[in-house]
């Protein structure tokens, strides 16, 4: 796994010492903590604990109607909520059999590329702002902040954006939104080149992160792991082009594929398909103009919440309104898996349902509590500045890791 | 390389394991097989090592509580065959009063962390594995907290009871 000599504790030359890298600390991201035993710099072992923003959400799903567990998956990753909140949709509507709209299909796809762009965005940037390097970091806040005015400009929300209903959108993409979405693909490219520039061939950036906490491919298969961590490892695994939803399979895209595994190429895989899901939108933007304009949800009255005009003015509406939210529609005995392709990897739905106005059972596949669970065996031989870089290429964000 | 029909699972595994595997269902297009406790650590490592299924990739691992069944707890394993892409659902239920069923690690290290947070939860015992502790949940907890009899709700709130609303 790395190519670190590893100190044993028989060695009579070592004196270790113990030292706690986090709960809260700044190169930890989150609140998770690692007990390290350190022989000076380099790490003998370690142990991670987490669990310590754990909110119960599988039990709280349970009790919740379909609509109401929405927000829940917001909080999961909340650098790619839209994400979350569609694979959580798609799920539902997988287990009523509801066919989308194929313009409904392709704005869901637009969403989700845009919120796999703001969470690379935001790891890679940590992870120049790790090595020494701030000004990646500020140079695309700038392009992130241009994706959360969009996201309020569809449901009026920048983080938890619980965007989008079972069988659709809550309301059409007005002129507004989908201006700024054509604003940013024309913007965007300058500033990801730039911030290319700024570290592909950084020699600073390119010694701390080349062949740092490489992993192989029969590891990270071994660890379960997906995203762009398993793909820069070597392994063609992408639930988009593998399992297609949403139309995917409609869009020309590649799935960059690392060589060795390291740091360095986690961060070449990340930005490789900022490129790629840039490409998606455009062609998503186009497919669009063909689609009539005034459709954005599917036709079933009976789980799709209608709008708020709607409800307030239109008598079936506000029954139906009435009957989803009071979780008193009709839903088959069945369990369902689904999965999408998350900006850290396949983010699953596994959802039993027994016909209640709740889940029988919800488990979230969240790749974040996977891929971590490798950190503490891989750390073992690193020296600890090493181990806080390959903490900020997993991209692990603490409310999917606890849940 | 296509999908594995689910039919040629079905005959795979029951030449494999006459009588022990059986089939539950195969909703939404995925295989969901039953087995029981002595055969699952076979049938994961069959699965994952029969050079034609190839299920190498372990999704998932998680339970369900069912109180009124007879075996209360449903271990849930998802594996997935990458070089297919075909998904298969494996099911073992246990007894409340001996909830031991045989660890995964050994055939995938990411068992470890989904086998924790099944003990976590539900209190699933698997011999064998390197570290059963609690993960999410504080150690000194003494529930299981997924199971059903512990609700989520003040179990003295009766205004949301649900005859209250016609069911």
């Amino acid at each position: 796994m790395q190519n670190h000599p590893v100190y044993t504790d028989n060695d009579p030359q070592s004196e270790y010492s113990t030292l706690n890298l986090g709960p809260t600390h700044p190169a930890t991201h989150g609140v998770f903590q690692n007990v390290l035993q350190m022989d000076g710099e380099r790490i003998v072992s370690g142990v991670s604990t987490i669990g310590y923003i754990h909110r119960a959400f599988e039990k709280i799903a349970e009790h919740r109607p379909f609509y109401q567990i929405t927000p829940l998956t917001d909080r999961l990753n909340y650098c790619s909520s839209p994400i979350n909140n569609m694979g959580w949709h798609m799920t539902v509507e997988k287990l009523l059999g509801i066919q989308m709209p194929k313009r409904v299909d392709y704005m869901r796809v637009i969403i989700m590329e845009l919120a796999r762009i703001a969470d690379h965005i935001i790891c890679n940037g940590v992870l120049g702002v790790d090595t020494g390097a701030f000004t990646g970091f500020l140079y695309m806040m700038e392009y992130r902040e241009d994706i959360y005015e969009i996201y309020e400009e569809i449901c009026g929300s920048r983080l938890t954006t619980n965007i989008g209903r079972i069988g659709g959108f809550e309301r059409n993409f007005n002129t507004i939104a989908f201006n700024k979405i054509r604003a940013f693909t024309k913007k965007f490219p300058a500033g990801l080149k730039e911030f290319e520039s700024l570290f592909n061939r950084n020699r600073i950036f390119v010694d701390r992160t080349r062949d740092v906490a490489a992993v192989t491919a029969e590891d990270a298969l071994s660890y379960s792991w997906t995203g762009p961590i398993l793909r820069a490892a070597g392994v063609d695994y992408d639930v988009r082009a593998m399992e297609p939803y949403s139309s995917y399979e409609d869009f020309d895209f590649e799935v960059p594929v690392g060589e060795n595994g390291d740091v360095y190429n986690r961060f070449l895989v990340r930005n490789e398909e900022m490129w790629q899901s840039l490409r998606i939108i455009e062609q998503a933007l186009d497919k669009l103009e063909k689609e009539p304009s005034d459709i954005f949800h599917a036709d079933v009255p009976a789980f799709y919440l209608p709008p708020k005009e709607e409800v307030y003015n239109n008598m079936e509406a506000l029954i139906y309104h009435f009957k989803i939210v009071m979780g008193e529609v009709e839903t088959p005995t069945s369990e369902v898996y689904h999965s999408v392709e998350g900006a850290n990897g396949e983010l699953g739905f596994y959802l039993v349902n027994d016909g209640g106005r709740s889940p029988y059972r919800l488990h979230f596949r969240r790749p974040s509590f996977i891929n971590y669970q490798m950190y503490a065996p891989m750390s073992r031989g690193m020296l600890l500045s090493d181990a806080i870089i390959n903490m900020s290429s997993l991209n692990v964000i603490a409310g999917e890791l606890d849940a | 390389m296509s999908k594995i029909a689910n039919e040629v699972l079905i005959i795979k595994l029951g030449d494999q394991f006459a009588g022990q595997v059986t089939e539950l269902s195969q909703d939404y297009g995925m295989l969901s097989v039953e087995t029981g406790v002595e055969q699952i650590s076979e049938v994961l490592a069959y699965l994952k090592n029969d050079p034609e299924l190839k299920f190498i990739f372990l999704t998932d691992i998680t339970a369900v509580h069912y109180p009124e069944l007879e075996k209360p707890i449903g271990v849930i394993y998802h594996l997935h065959s990458l070089t297919t892409n075909t998904r298969i659902r494996v099911k073992v239920f246990l007894a409340g009063d001996n909830v031991h069923i045989p660890t995964a690690t050994t055939l995938w290290n990411g068992a470890n962390w989904m086998e924790r947070e099944t003990y976590d939860f539900f209190g699933v015992i698997f011999d064998g594995h390197p570290d059963l502790r609690r993960i999410l949940n504080v150690d000194d907890m003494t529930v299981f907290p997924m199971r059903k009899e512990f609700p989520l709700e003040d179990p003295n709130r009766i205004d949301k009871k649900d005859y209250f609303f016609g069911r």
